[in-house]
């Protein structure tokens, strides 16, 4: 029998995770509770007349075929998002797994673009894309494609997934160049020893052991693309053309901050924070529990 | 926003610091702007002009982004009572500031409680009227404010073997001159600015037709948009033909389009009158000449052309200052009125004179021509007296609305969406905000 460590300190444990229990209340309870409070308020943009309208922002919103229409642009863009950042980070990963000379050169090359910012990385893509000045869309049109995102909606929807993917490559190429690292060789030298090409390698053992890391950054990206890239909306398409790329937490910002109507707004992230919710029990109870770890 | 507020906090307290030394420090006044490039660098001198006149107040500019930013900045700066004193507002927020009540320090208040002199008939009517409660009361102080006009190049024009000196002054001539720019290999025909206030807000103005029922909104919550008339229909409806050969090439929202025109991919721009300064500056640059006309309009119209609107911004004062800031604020707006600063303001970045001394004064000094069509915003303003719908317009969420306009514009020009259905759809969500805004603000 080995020794177990105990704590008697009863009030160190708090002590400890105070800081983090302090942060989340901040920045994610409080914000939360007030957008639930709000989301049953109409007030102007000043705050100064306050009324109670119960559902009424909930009622307006569900009845608007064009959030409705945001809900499948929405889903469209996340699973796009991750896919597309997922398998390049994945090919990457097995690539600088195999390289032996100059490694940390390659690595570090291949995980600077999670150091920019979401908006910046969209402005660059801007750069690059804009129909009138852009070196890429000359590129294209040199080429006889029609290159004008800001008309055509399919166009600016794959240019946002692109810049959204683009940065996440990054993130998800460390996580699976660790995944990557902590299957034992010597499994993998048994399969070649049996005969096993490297693409059977790859598919029969490689990738299942990867099923972890791929499960969690499969959520992880998800909630990237649902949450946190507004900023290459924002600085890309500003969610047109028609609304094309007008994804639910881009309407948040633009009717709460641009259009100053914080009652809807309130009341659509409270829709977004429900969605939340569901997604992750739906994950976690289903798919985690075919995933082998 | 907690770090905002957290870093507004910090930069107050240590302007405070800084100010603490106490030889009779000027007072300071926060200006919240949403100029950039040179219209800023033009904004920063005026504001310098008034520090050096006198020695009481000192007036801080601050830009804080576009006009959005700088609107929702200053909102969110009020709720944590850390508000600037005074704050640019585009012509679209009007509505907001309007209704608060508590939050606004009107401009004809102000400037009777401090005592200063202030005459608003000395302001152009056309530019006042779209700031004045329904009393006539001058709410907010104009500042800058602007009209789309017609610009194009000259130079392209030569080579598509056009007039470099006449500017079409019709859609079926833009329609026409664009046919002979592509034939002749130029990128696309004629582009705008803006598209709801270029070919909606401004479209139906410039024909003497209504955007909204009761004047425009001017006389109550109540009004209904009419933004799916013949008139409009048929304007759309051509536009949308003339995209598919690049007669017209749709150029994003917002002042997106005129890099089309910077880069002279397209011929023809109509953009504000504002946006005339950055032309003048890159047509040096890049080489080409550029002429400035009024807006076309289509000749089977009775009564067009009629009068444009304006857009651009105006200063908003906000409550909750110290009584001492307030006289600043109010010397600072008799200074911003004086016809030199005026004319000098105009005459630099394109926006119109709006006191009738300064163009009086710039037409006096030669300004006019040595820039040929320099005055064409102000005379396209005021081509005919305006109507009671050609004012201008008060919407509620009017950038909800424009939001709404411009999505269903979209649909029409890529073909999505006939022009008629776009409109009548257009209409649809925008009387929905409408409404929503009537129950609000009853």
């Amino acid at each position: 029998m080995h020794k177990r460590v105990t704590f008697d300190n009863k009030l160190l444990p708090y002590l400890l995770v105070s800081p983090q229990i302090l942060v989340t209340l901040v920045f994610f309870f409080i914000p939360a509770g007030e957008a639930v409070v709000y989301s049953v308020f109409s007030q102007d943009a000043f705050g100064i007349e306050i009324n109670f309208v119960g559902l009424d922002n909930f009622l307006f919103l569900l009845n608007d075929p064009h959030y409705l229409r945001s809900f499948g642009i929405t889903v469209f863009y996340s699973v796009a998002v991750a896919v597309s950042a997922l398998i390049p980070a994945l090919i990457l990963a097995v690539l600088a797994d195999g390289v032996a000379k100059g490694a940390t050169v390659y690595k570090t090359l291949l995980i600077w673009p999670y150091a920019v910012a979401p908006a910046v990385a969209g402005v660059l893509w801007v750069f690059m894309f804009n129909p009138a000045v852009g070196i890429v869309a000359q590129w294209l049109r040199a080429a006889g494609i029609d290159w004008n995102y800001k008309l055509d909606g399919d166009q600016a929807m794959a240019l946002v997934i692109f810049a959204a993917a683009w940065k996440q490559i990054s993130y998800n190429f460390l996580f699976f160049l660790a995944g990557l690292q902590a299957i034992p060789k010597s499994l993998i030298e048994a399969a070649a020893i049996d005969g096993a090409g490297p693409m059977r390698r790859f598919f029969t053992i490689i990738l299942p052991l990867l099923s972890p890391t791929t499960f969690f950054l499969a959520v992880v990206n998800m909630v990237y693309a649902f949450f946190d890239t507004f900023g290459v909306i924002h600085a890309v398409t500003l969610g047109g053309p028609a609304g094309a790329t007008n994804i639910l937490v881009y309407k948040v910002f633009n009717d709460g901050f641009i259009g100053l109507d914080l009652g809807s707004s309130s009341a659509q992230s409270v829709i977004l924070l429900l969605i939340v919710v569901v997604l992750t029990v739906v994950q976690f109870r289903y798919v985690e529990r075919k995933v082998q770890y | 926003m907690f770090t905002r507020r957290l870093l507004v906090t910090a930069a107050t307290a240590a302007l405070i610091g800084a100010a603490a030394p106490a030889y009779a420090a000027p007072v300071e006044i926060q200006w919240w702007h949403a100029m950039g490039g040179p219209l800023g660098e033009k904004l920063v001198s005026i504001a310098e002009g008034f520090n050096k006149s006198q020695s009481d107040y000192k007036v801080v500019p601050v830009f804080k982004g576009s006009y959005p930013e700088a609107m929702t900045g200053a909102i969110a700066a009020f709720r944590a009572k850390q508000q600037p004193d005074i704050v640019q507002v585009f012509e679209v927020g009007t509505a907001t500031m309007m209704a608060a009540k508590g939050a606004i320090y009107p401009v004809y208040e102000l400037m009777k409680d401090e005592g200063e002199k202030f005459d608003p008939k000395a302001y152009v009517s056309a530019v006042t009227g779209y700031y004045s409660d329904s009393k006539g009361n001058l709410l907010s102080f104009p500042f800058n404010s602007s009209t789309p006009v017609f610009y194009y190049n000259k130079t392209l024009f030569k080579k598509a073997g056009l007039d470099p000196e006449k500017a079409p002054k019709t859609w079926p001539e833009v329609a026409e001159a664009g046919k002979k720019l592509r034939a002749a290999g130029v990128a696309c025909g004629i582009t705008t600015t803006w598209p709801s206030w270029v070919n909606i807000e401004n479209l139906s103005v410039w024909h003497a037709k209504p955007i909204a029922t009761l004047n425009n909104g001017f006389d109550g919550l109540g009004t209904k948009l009419e933004i799916a008339t013949p008139l409009q229909v048929k304007h759309i409806e051509a536009l949308a033909e003339w995209q598919k050969d690049k007669v017209f090439d749709y150029g994003g929202r917002t002042n997106q389009a005129g890099s089309k025109f910077a880069s002279q991919d397209c011929a023809m721009l109509i953009e504000s009158s504002g946006g005339q300064a950055a032309i003048r500056a890159n047509a040096a640059k890049a080489g080409y000449e550029f002429g400035i006309g009024m807006m076309p309009y289509w000749p089977d119209v009775q009564g067009a052309p009629q009068n444009s609107i304006i857009g651009g911004a105006t200063l908003w004062v906000l409550k909750g200052k110290p009584k001492a800031n307030y006289k600043g604020v109010a010397k600072f707006f008799t200074y911003l009125s004086k016809p030199e600063v005026q004319a000098d303001w105009h005459q630099s970045t394109g926006y119109l004179p709006i006191t009738n001394a300064s163009y009086q004064l710039t037409l006096e000094s030669g300004f006019y021509q040595k820039f040929p069509g320099a005055d064409i915003p102000f005379l396209q303003m005021s081509n005919k007296a305006p109507l009671p719908y050609t004012k201008g317009l008060r919407l509620g969420y009017m950038v909800q609305v424009r939001d709404v306009i411009e999505e269903e514009l979209e649909a029409a020009f890529s073909g999505k969406k006939t022009a008629k259905a776009a409109l009548e759809d257009a209409q649809t969500r925008g009387n929905a905000l409408l409404r929503k805004f009537e129950q609000e603000n009853k």
